[in-house]
């Protein structure tokens, strides 16, 4: 048991050092450049109103999130026990919580 | 030279490269120690876009966003600091290669880039105020203050800190403890532009939209 979690360790480590190529920034800095240029693009040309320019907006939002943590935070390349990633999936249940929460019951309440 | 001085610093660690399990695991701890602070972050920002998403339509009749944003400057800010993301992952690029030199220039370009990011958005702030946009004109911009300012506060705490690790860097050279130092700094560099998407999307583009 504590020989696993050692070795897990380990791993994260070493890959953490060796995996973070040039690749793999240039491809994560393109990628992150386009997904801004997007909702530029649309929301100073007019291109989509309403639902849908905020599903854009938000979407290239999300995806550039992704588009970071895999190629320039190499979430991707941690180790077997993948605490990393399930101390990130428990933050964002959380903001997720607080967020949604707050906008929905704050929509009830509406005074003015 | 340099040499007795890297020893002062690792000693506990042995240097790199001799699979010592115990010191491995120590700085990997270390890592995820920081990761775990970013996420307890990730949860501050969270609650302070709530805030902001809720009060946004609050302008108790003075100025909204809409009518205030200079999104030139916006823009600027936000290529800058995407910029600075890439720039301090080739820090660590060359930290890896064990280029000491190449891992300074990059991180001084990144502090370069940081504190031009922080000189634009401070402008912005004393820009609103001049025209009647304070943090106390209502409930929107208080929320739109804190978040905004909180997200360049950490940027200001992050270019001191950047800062002193490229003294360190210069003193000790690149061992395992400075290596660490780098690897946290890279990560939360990172993790303040993935904030700053979302302030980029929430607070101005759907705020002008």
């Amino acid at each position: 048991m504590a020989q696993h979690t050692n070795q897990g360790a380990h791993d994260a480590h070493g890959s953490h050092e060796a995996h973070g190529s040039l690749k793999s920034y240039v491809i994560g800095f393109v990628l992150s450049l386009v997904l801004t240029a997007i909702p530029l693009i649309i929301v100073l040309n007019d291109v989509l109103k309403g639902t849908a320019a905020t599903v854009v907006l938000l979407g290239s939002a999300v995806l550039q999130f992704i588009v970071q943590l895999v190629y320039f935070m190499h979430l991707k390349e941690e180790g077997k026990p993948r605490y990393n990633m399930m101390v990130l999936i428990l933050g964002l249940i959380i903001v997720l919580t607080i967020v949604a929460g707050s906008i929905w019951i704050m929509t009830y309440n509406k005074v003015a | 030279m340099a040499h007795s001085s890297n020893r002062a610093v690792a000693a506990p660690s042995h240097g790199d490269g001799h699979g010592h399990e115990g010191h491995h695991d120590l700085e990997g701890m270390r890592m995820m120690g920081f990761w775990i602070f970013l996420i307890t972050d990730c949860i501050l920002f969270g609650s302070l876009f709530a805030t902001y998403v809720v009060l946004s339509g609050n302008t108790a009749g003075g100025p909204t966003g809409a009518e205030l944003f200079e999104m030139l400057g916006v823009i600027a800010e936000t290529f800058i600091l995407l910029t600075s993301s890439f720039t301090s992952g080739l820090a660590v690029l060359c930290m890896n290669k064990g280029d000491r030199k190449g891992l300074i220039v990059w991180l001084a370009i990144t502090v370069l880039l940081g504190a031009s990011f922080i000189t634009l958005e401070i402008t912005e702030f004393v820009n609103l105020v001049h025209e009647g946009a304070a943090i106390s004109t209502s409930a929107s911009w208080s929320a739109f203050f804190t978040l905004v300012g909180t997200h360049g506060l950490h940027v200001s705490v992050g270019l001191v800190w950047m800062i002193a690790i490229m003294i360190q860097l210069g003193r000790h050279g690149i061992n395992s403890v400075t290596r660490r130092k780098v690897g946290i700094i890279s990560l939360y560099w990172h993790f303040l532009d993935v904030v700053w998407i979302f302030v980029f999307t929430i607070v101005y583009m759907m705020g002008v939209m």
